[in-house]
């Protein structure tokens, strides 16, 4: 749910990294950090626990630009991953403008993605959204491992519009940002349609 | 599903009003307002030492989280939330189900003056929210929006923001 302030002339939107344990959503976000300008962006909260795995959330504002003078935030967002923290992930999804899929591409970790696919059309339902609506971005993560599925392959599972995916290697940064751009664009294009 | 937040000028000048007005009458240090999915709407009070865009989202994690353990009990949301430091306290109120209201206050206010101010203030801004909603829901069926900006968003433009 984008908020469209006039008075101070901002576009907010929200958009939320999904994925399957340890598949490499909070190593996005903390590449973005990393590569962007100071003035850009805000501080990347980690609500993890002490093993470094996400608890609650990652959240990382950034202020893009301006589009027709408004200046244009994204707050992005992230999961824990781990199968347990269902009730997290639900209330993460709250008024969700965007989503990316970073999938695990290791061949035994393809029933995890399908896994934590399922969950996450089940969490938007339950917020009143269908996945097959929203801007969704799908991310092949971890390409440079040598036990990784066909890319194909994964598309058909965990791509059922056959919208634009990338390949990544987001400890790199291999793909973070053409993710990152092609959901955002898809988030503003869906803003145009409506306003 | 709830629809998106549209706030023009008038009603933001509005919901400046009753938040500086809740500031001077609660003796607050700050008080903000956020949208139920963590983004700033509004505040008031010297804002310059504090993280305003990190603890907007981390109130709604919270009131997110609350709202979590609120219906596992069987309830359906919990409305308040208090918490207290050495030096400072938060207050954060739902309002309306829509929007969260955040008071941070010292020893030279009160909880119970806090929390008398707020609810004061909530009522306030439950109808400036309730105008804000029928001024979009009529804007929409008359098809006034269909003369905002964004209609006119270009691919180029938003190529433009990645560069």
């Amino acid at each position: 749910m984008s908020f469209i302030n006039y008075a101070s002339r901002e576009i907010n939107c929200k958009i939320v990294y999904y994925g399957p344990g340890l598949c490499g959503k909070t190593t996005n976000l903390q590449y973005v950090y990393k590569k962007t300008n100071p003035d850009q962006k805000g501080k990347l909260i980690s609500l993890a626990t002490e093993t470094e795995r996400t608890l609650f959330f990652d959240f990382l504002p950034l202020a893009l630009g301006d589009i027709k003078g408004f200046k244009v935030r994204f707050h992005l967002y992230t999961v824990p991953g781990q199968v347990f923290y269902a009730a997290s992930r639900k209330l993460i999804l709250k008024g969700v403008d965007g989503v990316v899929f970073v999938a695990d591409s290791q061949i035994e970790r393809m029933e995890a993605n399908i896994e934590s696919l399922e969950d996450l059309r089940i969490n938007l339902a339950e917020q009143g959204y269908e996945l097959d609506k929203l801007p969704y971005t799908v991310q092949h993560n971890k390409r440079d491992l040598s036990n990784v599925a066909p890319v194909e392959n994964m598309n058909k599972l965990l791509n059922p519009r056959n919208v634009p995916s990338f390949e990544g290697c987001a400890v790199t940064g291999v793909g973070v940002f053409e993710t990152l751009k092609n959901v955002a664009k898809q988030v503003l294009i869906e803003l145009k349609k409506h306003y | 599903m709830s629809s998106d937040l549209v706030m023009y000028e008038e009603e933001f000048q509005k919901i400046d009003e009753e938040l500086q007005k809740l500031f001077q009458q609660a003796s607050a240090k700050v008080v903000f307002l956020v949208d139920k999915n963590g983004q700033l709407i509004a505040s008031a009070g010297d804002t310059r030492e504090i993280d305003t865009t990190s603890l907007a989202s981390l109130t709604a994690g919270n009131i997110a989280a609350t709202g979590g353990i609120a219906r596992l009990l069987g309830e359906k949301e919990f409305t308040i939330l208090f918490h207290e430091g050495e030096k400072d306290n938060i207050h954060i109120s739902l309002i309306g189900q829509r929007v969260i209201l955040v008071v941070i206050f010292d020893k030279r206010s009160s909880l119970g003056l806090v929390r008398l101010r707020v609810k004061k203030s909530s009522e306030a801004l439950v109808k400036i929210f309730g105008d804000i909603t029928s001024k979009a829901e009529k804007e929409k069926s008359e098809g006034k929006l269909d003369e905002s900006p964004f209609a006119e968003i270009s691919d180029e433009d938003i190529d433009n923001l990645f560069k």
